[in-house]
């Protein structure tokens, strides 16, 4: 257990000392939502109805870009084959790092999202759960993400693969993230809409920890 | 190194009971000897597409009534019912190697895995255009997000992935490797993905084919498309068996340059 929060401390003592990682996650989340007002036009009325699945692809897309280096940097300077020879099983150094991952860009993006939900003129109904979905959900990208992350290392292309192989992956979170607040705003029951995301969320960490371990393995080897 | 996976596994623990299921994939995992086997096979199922192709289509397009609803559109289904089978059966098929490469370190197992990829994808994207052609006439356009349409796009994206992960490594082996973790947290979410996707209305027919209570497809109609689904199956056995001979000689290549090059 003491080493599992040693790798999540060094790698939050990591993101803040290089600060800049995380606030540029944030401001592309920030800007890619901005666009589209300028794309599609001020109409306060069809922002508002655009305004959950914009506002959810967005953080999809920021969570993603920050994917590439979980295990990236530990893999060129070798600390990654270090880890993966401590007496901590390899999941759990996954598991470790994902949630340094989730507390470095998840919660920011959650931050984040009221500030955009204004601007993209929601519904005040929905404001609750567009946090409380994205608190569901960006845990499940993180841990998605992290595989691959691992499978991605020592590729050729990584950032392109990477978005290739896992924006597929994180379509079912999408729908039923957007789906949850859409009903919020129509006053119909969201209770099976988070209830799916937690089910998601709950095999996301049973399932991926191991697969991801298995391909950081393969990649160390 | 690349090359070591070709090395035969004979050696084997006499005291461990194995089951015989086990003995022949271990049986096949030789790539001389699954060569000799599939050498054989080709030829027979080959053959096989095309009786059953030709059987298949003339039953289809010239035996079988027009929809009283489709009218002749309705022969499109012939062509694009069994893609969308087979996308599915592909993707299934390519987990179950990925599986079996991953979890017993068998040669040929990953082969098949990656020379089933590109099969998959094109019968995927068959399904995918021949659908969107029979939705013009029927539905008024090219394509809805429909749940089925839009289930089978992603598992054409799942596809597309895996092709690309296997060849983004310069050691073959470990894309392989990679690219069989991919399949299988592909083949949990494929399910997943479509249960999803239903949420949405869906403007798509129900399944009529495999149901309780018998298909609701009248004779005339249902053997055209299961011999062309037979076709399309002898098809896939064909040219499975084709790439992963084309892969084991790309090994043999690799490997030979590099006994040239080190010495």
């Amino acid at each position: 257990m003491n080493s599992f929060l040693n790798i999540i401390q060094r790698d939050l003592h990591l993101a803040l000392r290089q600060g800049l990682d995380s606030l540029m996650v944030v401001m592309f989340f920030v800007i890619a939502v901005v666009l589209f007002p300028f794309g599609i036009g001020p109409e306060p009325g069809i922002l508002a109805r655009i305004a959950p699945g914009v506002i959810w692809v967005a953080a999809l897309l920021a969570s993603m870009l920050s994917l590439e280096r979980l295990f990236q940097t530990d893999y060129e300077d070798g600390s990654l084959e270090l880890l993966s020879l401590s007496p901590l099983p390899l999941e759990l150094t996954v598991l470790a790092k994902v949630i340094t991952h989730w507390l470095t860009t998840g919660v920011p993006l959650i931050i984040a999202a009221p500030l955009l939900a204004v601007l993209m003129n929601l519904d005040t109904d929905g404001f609750a759960m567009l946090l409380v979905a994205l608190i569901l959900g960006t845990p499940s990208l993180s841990l998605i993400g992290a595989v691959g992350a691992a499978l991605i290392l020592g590729a050729r292309r990584g950032g392109v693969l990477l978005s290739l192989l896992i924006l597929p992956l994180f379509i079912p979170v999408l729908i039923f993230g957007v789906s949850a607040v859409d009903a919020a705003i129509l006053g119909f029951p969201v209770k099976g809409q988070l209830l799916i995301l937690g089910a998601f969320l709950i095999g996301a960490v049973a399932v991926c920890p191991f697969a991801a371990a298995a391909a950081v393995r393969e990649a160390v080897k | 190194m690349s090359w070591i996976i070709l090395v035969p596994r004979t050696k084997k623990d006499p005291k461990v009971n194995e089951s015989s299921a086990m003995k022949r994939i271990d049986w096949l995992a030789n790539p001389a000897r699954f060569q000799r086997l599939s050498r054989r096979v080709r030829p027979v199922a080959a053959w096989l597409t095309v009786g059953l192709l030709a059987a298949g289509l003339y039953l289809g397009l010239f035996q079988s009534p027009a929809d009283y609803q489709q009218s002749e559109t309705v022969r499109i289904m012939y062509v694009h019912v069994p893609a969308a089978w087979m996308g599915l059966f592909c993707y299934v098929s390519m987990a179950v190697a990925a599986g079996v490469g991953l979890i017993w370190r068998h040669p040929v197992a990953d082969l098949a895995a990656k020379a089933t990829a590109p099969i998959g994808a094109s019968f995927t994207f068959l399904a995918l255009v021949t659908g969107s052609l029979w939705g013009k006439p029927m539905w008024g356009t090219y394509w809805v997000w429909d749940a089925r349409l839009t289930s089978m796009l992603v598992l054409l994206f799942f596809y597309l992935g895996y092709i690309a992960l296997v060849n983004a490594f310069d050691d073959p082996a470990r894309g392989t490797k990679m690219s069989s973790i991919l399949a299988l947290v592909g083949v949990i979410n494929v399910p997943i993905v479509k249960f999803s996707v239903e949420w949405w209305y869906t403007l798509h027919q129900s399944a009529s084919v495999v149901k309780a209570g018998g298909p609701s497809i009248h004779p005339s109609m249902l053997w055209p498309l299961l011999l062309m689904a037979f076709a399309y199956t002898t098809y896939y056995i064909w040219i499975l068996l084709l790439r992963i001979d084309g892969e084991i000689a790309a090994t043999k290549i690799r490997a030979a340059r590099m006994r040239q090059v080190h010495g």
